[in-house]
């Protein structure tokens, strides 16, 4: 071992525990958990909130808070995890936030176990916490209360509901919320500019390929396919006026020219280099063009005026966008993807692209500091975040958060500009818009029933007569379905309409059967979805559901729509 | 019906089913969906439900969660099996265990941990492999729970409860409940073993990672990955053979690094960390709890649907068996009905042999190396013969007899459009192909 670098620090013992998600958020990732503090709001049976939180505590979230004022009963203990008999009587709130904390000694926990009604009145109540999860039911002046403050505060508020079988959440985030690492999936196609090389590319696909033709069964066997493709798109553009092939035939027929350049008198009766050349030409021979939505993001008002206080992204959105009006394209992002060729062509090949991705850097980052002259900021943004928005410029992403419908009893339920499109996918086969419909419903119900006359505790549809309350609940959320419609200026003929009124009627009778009960594999399974949207949330990292998420699990499907 | 039963508010009082209050709601009241024929609401669906005996294999990052979400579905009988030690890269996820478990054996300390937080369940922990147990065994369950990360496990399961089906005894059929999680994405299935698509006829749906051509490792590496598969396969053969590689030394990890880094600068390649070079020897697949959390509640949805029939459940013939889930671009669930396919080696009905498109001018050692890779074989260690002949057998004497086949072209020993059968040691089963020659 006389020859091998001196020993290494191998992990540490936090990065050993959180190796698995490591690989997945990064460091920066989980930097970003282990500042927040997540306040829940638990109300009903109170098992989706505290599943949710389970699967923030094991990742290592920095606090949580859990504000629960009611008292354990035996009906927590066959539904709930995090409490044991010997806590029948006691708070809730306490003795579930003292066996989440045992998951992870990393996290610190709290409890508040006065009631919401008076503690979320008190001024700040809500100041210390960077998140909010609620659990239904809320009361709705309690909910708009959570609503307000998310805008105000610009956090991100998670509202969800686990009712028998199926489950919702909705999230209001703030109203531009940008991601940079959307973690694109491998199959979407790097952008390698075949169709707009620049000169230094040009010439290093010239010089490999300068007498193919003549080359020994080795060499040729191992040109990196992009040198193919480009050489190819040389020899095209001489017999087409210069123009690069653009539709699908056109692609074809060059496909077919590649693939006749491989050379056959061999053992395996082709070559894998070129294999590869004519697998790509249809995904790689595309324009390299912004899309739409990364377009948007130039023209928004955020990044048209930059201002002293504009937040980091949208600085470098305007630099990027600046660059995308000079060139028509974006900054290179640099990366090669593995392909049958030599070791030294192979790192040649990315050295080519590396250096221009840097150039193109240089030039992002030369507008960024202008920009923050102009503006007078004064902390300079750092290198390594403008690098990352050029690697990934071609897939950022913008949520525009909005606030979801909080129910009013007696109000109708607003659908603004959303109504005409979710009208519409109202009527199509499946659509789980009326079990959405039948949550706004069940919330409208608990809002009006009592549990005692003192106007204490909301009462669920069924908890006492499921067949009466499944026939309520079925007016309240056709009167809602009928208000969408009305709103989308639509009219749904039959037998749509009554095909959506027998679904909206087995809905809420299933609401009813499962009175205010949670099923523990509901609210687990929501739990999770909603504790990976609050991780994509905090870490600023993956595509979050914009803006509304319904689970049916009669038939084990969910749906994702904005409201 | 007993007056606890049809009474789903008794919440105050210490009747016995007071725990169950939300539970009982599902179990007393019939709903728009419940199949009157199959739900029998009340006493009878509540005492079969804590009669059903559950096997769950695997105690892992979904078996912790099924455990958990098995024994507060209701179900009173529930046996584990794991092989496994914990580690401390588990707890990060598998919730059951702490700090002061790393050591112990996975199904162990998750069966006391339920027991204890969940007031009459009673779980049978088993210590060791799956295989390890015979057909008696696991007629005695109701239903498989499957939380598994191995897939040659899947289908070794699948294959015995396919194997155990006894057309004259409908007790003979166990439903399989199985699920999987990568990163953010995940899936849950359920198969009636004969009756509805099996894991074999999914195979190719999870088609493993193509390997790195060996010359590529050997000569023209191009990717951090490249030298790090270098110093596993190739350096500590040629260095430290007589050292076995043990994936958990920290000693032999750095050893790789050391090798790989060096090889990565001799090349100019960039990349290569400690972190990457255990993610490739280990051939890692991130895991976190809110994945592990979706499909493990899934599975248990669905197995408490088929022990309860309180709803149609996934995997009932003909209608969908199979729900993805994508998590890392919004929420994207696609429930579907896989097809039962004819020529499935295991579950297929009239023994079709499937079709397996080969190279006439490879050598049988060349097949049999592909095999492992091929997504509709995934084989590691088969032993092949024709109608006739022995081709290679992997048995002591036999190997020896058969060994100079490896050698040989593929042409020179089957005809094309011939019949194969592969036997392989992992399944209790044979496959049977048939060889369709390349042009
Ligand atoms: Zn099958």
């Amino acid at each position: 071992m006389a020859d091998l670098p001196p020993p290494v620090q191998g992990p540490t013992a936090k990065e050993k525990k959180y190796d698995r998600q490591l690989r997945l958020w990064g460091a920066t990732g989980q930097l970003a958990l282990e500042n927040s503090h997540i306040l829940l709001i638990n109300n009903g049976p109170g098992v989706v909130g505290i599943e949710t939180l389970k699967n923030l505590v094991l990742p290592g979230i920095g606090q949580f808070t859990i504000q629960d004022s009611v008292v354990v009963t035996e009906a927590d203990l066959g539904v709930n995890f995090f409490l044991e008999d010997q806590h029948l009587g006691g708070f809730r709130a306490e003795h579930t936030s003292n066996l989440l904390k045992e998951l992870n000694p990393d996290v610190k926990g709290h409890f508040i176990t006065e009631p919401i009604e008076s503690w979320l009145v008190r001024p700040d109540a809500l100041r210390p916490y960077t998140l909010i999860i609620a659990t239904a039911p809320v009361r709705p002046e309690l909910l708009a209360k959570l609503s307000d403050h998310a805008s105000a505060a610009l956090l991100p508020l998670f509202y969800v509901h686990s009712v028998g079988f199926y489950s919702h959440f909705s999230v209001h985030l703030p109203s531009a919320f940008p991601i940079v690492d959307t973690h694109p999936g491998s199959e979407t196609t790097a952008d390698l500019r075949l169709l707009k090389p620049w000169p230094e590319l040009l010439q290093f696909a010239e010089e490999k390929t300068a007498n193919l033709k003549s080359m020994s069964p080795d060499d040729h066997g191992h040109v990196p396919y992009l040198v193919l493709l480009l050489h190819y798109l040389e020899e095209w553009k001489k017999t087409h006026n210069g123009e690069v092939p653009q539709s699908y035939k056109e692609k074809t027929e060059f496909r077919t020219t590649v693939s006749q350049g491989a050379r056959t008198n061999n053992p395996e009766g082709g070559e894998e280099n070129f294999d590869e050349a004519v697998a790509a030409v249809l995904k790689s021979l595309n324009p390299p063009q912004a899309s739409s939505s990364v377009k948007e993001i130039f023209t928004a008002p955020e990044c048209l005026l930059i201002r002293e206080d504009s937040p980091t992204f949208w600085v470098i959105a305007n630099a990027i966008g600046l660059f995308y009006t000079k060139y028509g394209v974006l900054p290179v992002p640099g990366s090669v993807p593995d392909m049958k060729a030599r070791s030294k062509d192979y790192i040649q090949l990315q050295n080519v692209y590396k250096s221009k991705a840097r150039k193109d850097l240089a030039e992002v980052l030369e507008s960024v500091r202008f920009l923050e002259r102009n503006a007078n900021r004064s902390t300079p943004i750092e290198e390594k975040d403008v690098e990352a928005f050029c690697k990934n410029a071609a897939h950022i992403k913008l949520v525009r958060g909005r606030p979801f419908h909080v129910v009013q009893a007696g109000q109708k339920v607003k659908w603004g500009d959303r109504a005409r499109s979710l009208a519409q996918e109202l009527t199509f086969p499946d659509s789980l818009i009326p079990l959405y419909i039948v949550f706004l419903a069940w919330d409208e119900f608990t809002a009006t029933h009592d549990k005692d006359a003192l106007g204490g505790t909301a009462q669920a549809p069924g908890e006492t007569d499921a067949d009466t309350d499944a026939e309520k609940l079925t007016g309240i959320a056709q009167t809602i379905m009928d208000g969408l419609i009305k709103e989308a200026g639509t009219h749904v003929e039959d037998p749509e309409y009554s095909t959506i009124k027998t679904q909206i009627g087995e809905f809420a009778q299933e609401f009813a059967r499962a009175g205010a009960a949670e099923l523990h594999n509901i609210a687990a399974l929501t739990g999770g979805i909603v504790s990976q949207e609050i991780i994509k949330a905090i870490t600023e990292q993956y595509v979050p559901v914009d803006n509304t998420c319904v689970f049916d699990g009669v038939k084990s499907k969910s749906a994702v729509f904005k409201v | 019906m007993s007056i606890e039963a049809q009474n789903p508010v008794s919440g105050t009082t210490a009747s016995p089913r007071a725990r169950w209050k939300y539970l009982d709601n599902i179990l007393t009241r019939s709903g728009p969906f419940t199949d009157p024929d199959a739900f029998m609401p009340g006493e009878t669906v509540i005492e079969s439900l804590s009669r059903a005996k559950v096997l769950l294999s695997g105690a892992g990052g979904l078996g912790c969660e099924i455990l958990k979400n098995l024994a507060l579905s209701g179900f009173k009988d529930i046996h584990v099996i794991d092989m496994d030690t914990i580690d401390v890269s588990n707890l990060n996820r598998q919730f059951l265990f702490r700090q002061a478990d790393v050591g112990s054996y996975k199904a162990e300390v998750a069966a006391r941990f339920v027991e204890k937080r969940v007031k009459g369940v009673k779980i049978t922990p088993y210590c060791g492999k799956i295989q390890d147990k015979d057909e008696a065994y696991y007629m005695q369950f109701a239903m498989i729970v499957c939380g598994l990360d191995s897939i040659e496990a899947r289908r070794w399961i699948n294959a015995t409860l396919v194997g155990m089906v006894d057309e004259n005894d409908p007790d003979s059929l166990k439903p399989l409940v199985d699920g999987g999680t990568e990163g953010f994405k995940g899936q849950a299935r359920v198969i009636l073993p004969t009756m509805t698509s099996c894991i074999e006829c999914q195979l190719d749906m999870h088609a493993p990672r193509a390997a790195v051509p060996l010359c590529t490792l050997a000569t023209i590496p191009r990717q951090p990955q490249h030298c790090i598969e270098w110093a596993h396969i190739i350096a500590w053969e040629e260095e430290r053979k007589e050292i076995t590689l043990d994936n958990d030394d920290p000693e032999h990890i750095t050893w790789l690094f050391q090798k790989a880094l060096k090889r990565a600068q001799e090349f100019n390649i960039e990349g290569v960390t400690y972190s990457m070079t255990q993610g490739v020897v280990k051939n890692i697949i991130p895991a976190i709890a809110s994945t592990n959390a979706i499909v493990a509640a899934s599975c248990c949805n669905e197995a408490f649907k088929i022990a309860t029939n309180t709803n149609p459940f996934l995997g009932y013939p003909e209608t969908a068996n199979y729900m993805m889930y994508t998590g890392d671009d919004s929420v994207y669930t696609y429930t579907f009905e896989h097809q039962k396919k004819d020529d499935c080696p295991v579950c297929g009905a009239g023994n079709i042999a499937r079709p397996l498109p080969v190279n006439p001018n490879i050598t049988l050692q060349e097949f049999i190396d592909g095999l492992a890779e091929r997504p509709e074989a995934q084989l590691k260690k088969p032993s092949i013969r024709t109608g006739e002949k022995s081709l290679y057998m992997q048995m002591a004497g036999l190997e020896e007899q058969t060994r100079p086949n490896l050698e040989k072209k593929l042409s020179d020993l089957v005809e094309d459009g011939e019949e194969i059968l592969l036997t392989d040691k992992s399944f209790p089963t044979q496959f049977k192909y048939k060889l369709v020659y390349q042009k």
